[in-house]
């Protein structure tokens, strides 16, 4: 019998072996290989999806490019895997560049890029790069989607017959405060400044989920919260999440013979699931942002940076030069569309700027006195929600 | 040897050998079904957990908390408890590290971890104590008590991490802030995996082996599990040895919690027991409740959950797949030793 078992053991470890033995095939001195860590599906439609094409557009117009990458890159839907441990996969495939797309990440990018020091580390939406004392293999991008959500809390505005708006918020941070305050800024003009209302009168309400999309039995479910602004009467509600459950939400009621609509977020395409409920889509486009940094790992000139990039105003939708676009929607009405457009020429061109004072915080405080225009940085580190909002600063 | 042990051993070395076609023909199946190249998956799942040192170290960083999990559940087993509340006392123990990590005012990072893994301990025993008692106090079956806990041990981490113990500023699913590098059990470089991590695992298997082959408790357990009357009549309490293999099993399970917040996630974060409670589960069923079977098991279900990550990297598939994987293994093996016993009552 033990010799038997030592046969067995034998002829499985040699079986192994051979299955070890072929190396996977090695790409060739031009390639450059970086790979891209998604939090969410490649699919959703939303934040995730739209660097997944960002990448592929890198594979497209830079020559040599190849991308590899992994989704669903978080601890519910990944038990047991890391970021480092992610990195150390990637690296050991040859990528010189790693990608990782979520504030989530922050932590595993750090402890990766110190553990690599030749690779290469973008770390989406963090700010990193701005402490002095951060690895130099580290750097950070991100848009300016205070102009994109601007943009769509105008857009509900304009179309919101109950003055009632929802933001169905992610969790609560810097960036998404600010974000929920740029959309309050872009439908408090619209309301004030283009229809000429009482501000009093509208109603800009804030739910945070928890986190960027749905995990049953840790986040509230974003389909329940969406239900929940439409029946306490909002009629747009606005979504800051990475998937598109407010949308779908909206084209059941609107088939139910409701007159309501929402707007989705982060990618280009994220109206196609329900368009007749779209008033469009405030998007990111990585592609300027991947690109620069992609030239800049490949010819040596890396430098470590924190870039927070704009949409190009002459043409917002401009996809290999705008990193910031919305796309309207089918339900966004004609005149709305033209007001729309004059607004975003005021953002482009300075003579609209919404984050200038007097501007107060949820809590009265004062942020901004008369006249003041915020700094980037004031910006970025948005302390609380503003005055006029509803909903958790913390 | 005997003849007739020489004749169990053939049907047993059948019955492996059956088990392997029948894993192996399943697995086949599942990824003919989703579309996926059978061989091309397996030999990526496997360069995944073993192509390299840091791979193994990985594997290695899976397997502790699996070992300990499974030790855990063979007191349990032993003494016929289905102790499903695992998953939990995993969470509570993590949650007792985490608390004792956060005590303020204690500079030494080797007193603080000291305390941390007794906390630890304390954590997934009391989780454990707790089912326990619901049996043996309460009469609800340890399944239901240990499932309900489990939930509320979920509960009770969702609400520390969104509540009391979240990041300044920021509540999320990412979890609590990262603890002082002074705090990380320490890993040789290019390693994953905390060698007091591993000692500790090694330790609690041998511990457990002992405990359970050599010494009277060992004894008691089988004899309580095999038939509580029967023990009673032999001086041997049932409700104390049900409490105190629970016990054992949550202190074990707690001490895998602890591993995952210091070594692993070296913060807290909502699915800090990677569902290796369960997983244990489906491990000790598949090891047919034998202690010499159990690392070598916990090694493939750890290699298989490693190695899968290559799915979606190389072959675009979703990693789940290695979840269908284990599945058949499981159903496989269960359905081999039902015929065995099928074959043994005709």
């Amino acid at each position: 019998m033990n010799k038997s078992v030592t046969g067995l053991a034998l002829a499985l470890a040699a079986v192994l072996m051979l299955l070890l033995s072929p190396v996977q095939s090695k790409a060739s001195d031009n390639d450059f290989i970086f790979g891209l860590l998604m939090v969410g599906p490649a699919n959703d439609h939303g934040w995730s999806q739209a660097h997944f094409e960002a990448g592929k557009d890198i594979e497209k117009h830079i020559p040599g490019s190849k991308m590899i990458y992994i989704d669903k890159v978080n601890p519910a839907d990944r038990p047991g895997v890391t970021i480092p441990f992610l990195v150390d996969d990637l690296v050991s495939k040859g990528a010189k560049l790693i990608i990782g797309n979520s504030d989530d990440m922050t932590d595993g990018i750090r402890e990766a890029a110190m553990m690599h020091p030749d690779v290469k580390f973008i770390h989406i939406s963090g700010d990193d790069a701005l402490n002095p004392k951060s690895p130099e293999n580290l750097s950070n991008l991100m848009g300016r989607m205070e102009y994109g959500q601007m943009m769509a809390g105008f857009a509900a505005a304009m179309t919101t017959k109950t003055g009632k708006i929802g933001y169905l918020g992610p969790l609560i941070n810097d960036e998404t405060k600010r974000l929920a305050a740029s959309c309050f800024l872009g439908a408090r003009y619209a309301w004030t400044k283009v229809l000429k209302k009482d501000p009093a009168a509208l109603s800009f309400k804030v739910s945070w989920i928890g986190f960027w999309f749905n995990i049953p039995g840790v986040t509230s479910d974003p389909t329940q919260v969406a239900k929940n602004f439409f029946a306490s009467g909002a009629d747009v509600v606005i979504s800051g999440i990475d998937t598109t459950e407010a949308l779908i939400v909206a084209d059941q009621k609107k088939k139910e013979g409701a007159d309501v609509a929402a707007i989705p977020y982060d990618f280009q395409g994220g109206c196609e699931t329900a368009p007749d409920a779209c008033l469009g889509v405030p998007y990111f486009n990585w592609y300027p942002g991947y690109a620069h940094f992609v030239n800049n790992a490949k010819n040596n000139s890396w430098k470590k940076e924190w870039l927070w990039l704009g949409p190009q105003w002459s043409d917002m939708n401009n996809n290999m030069t705008s990193s910031i676009g919305f796309q309207n929607g089918k339900a966004l009405g004609g005149d709305v569309q033209k007001q729309l457009a004059a607004f975003t020429k005021g953002l482009g061109d300075g003579s609209i700027s919404l984050f200038t004072g007097p501007l107060n915080f949820q809590d009265k405080s004062v942020f901004l006195k008369k006249g003041e225009t915020a700094t980037d940085e004031q910006i970025w580190n948005l302390p609380q929600l503003l005055e006029g909002m509803e909903g958790a600063s913390k | 040897m005997s003849k007739t042990s020489s004749k169990q051993m053939k049907k047993l070395s059948i019955d492996i050998l059956l088990g392997g076609v029948l894993v192996f023909g399943f697995t086949a199946l599942v990824l003919l079904i989703a579309g996926a190249p059978v061989f091309a998956t397996l030999k990526n799942i496997w360069l995944g957990a073993f192509a390299s040192t840091t791979k193994i170290s990985q594997v290695l960083s899976v397997w502790v908390p699996l070992t300990l999990c499974a030790c855990g559940l063979l007191f349990t087993f032993r003494a016929n408890l289905w102790n499903i509340g695992i998953e939990g006392q995993v969470i509570m123990g993590a949650i007792g590290a985490m608390a004792a990590l956060r005590i303020p005012g204690i500079e030494n990072p080797v007193l603080i971890t000291a305390l941390a893994f007794f906390a630890s301990i304390i954590g997934g025993s009391l989780w454990g104590l707790f089912a326990g008692l619901l049996k043996t106090k309460g009469g609800v079956h340890e399944i239901f008590g240990g499932l309900g806990l489990n939930f509320v041990a979920q509960g009770f981490i969702l609400w520390l991490i969104f509540g009391p113990w979240k990041r300044p500023g920021i509540a999320s699913m990412s979890g609590t802030e990262l603890l002082p590098r002074e705090l990380w059990l320490s890993t040789p470089p290019g390693w994953r995996v905390s060698i007091g991590g591993l000692v500790i695992g090694v330790s609690v298997l041998i511990l457990t082996w002992l405990l359970l082959e050599k010494s009277m408790l060992g004894l008691k357990l089988t004899a309580i599990g095999q038939n509580p009357r029967a023990a009673r009549l032999y001086d041997i309490s049932p409700v104390a040895h049900y409490l105190q293999s629970i016990i054992i099993a949550g202190g074990c399970a707690g001490i895998a919690g602890f591993l995952q917040v210091t070594a692993v996630y070296h913060r807290l974060i909502p699915s800090i027991s990677s569902g290796y409670g369960y997983l244990a589960l489906l491990l000790v069923m598949l090891a047919g409740y034998r202690i010499s079977l159990v690392p070598f098991l916990a090694l493939f279900f750890a290699a298989l959950n490693v190695g899968a990550i290559q799915l979606p990297i190389v072959l675009q598939l979703d990693s789940a797949l290695s979840g269908v994987i284990q599945g058949c293994c499981v159903l496989s093996t269960l359905f081999i030793i039902g015929i065995r016993q099928k074959r043994k009552q005709s």
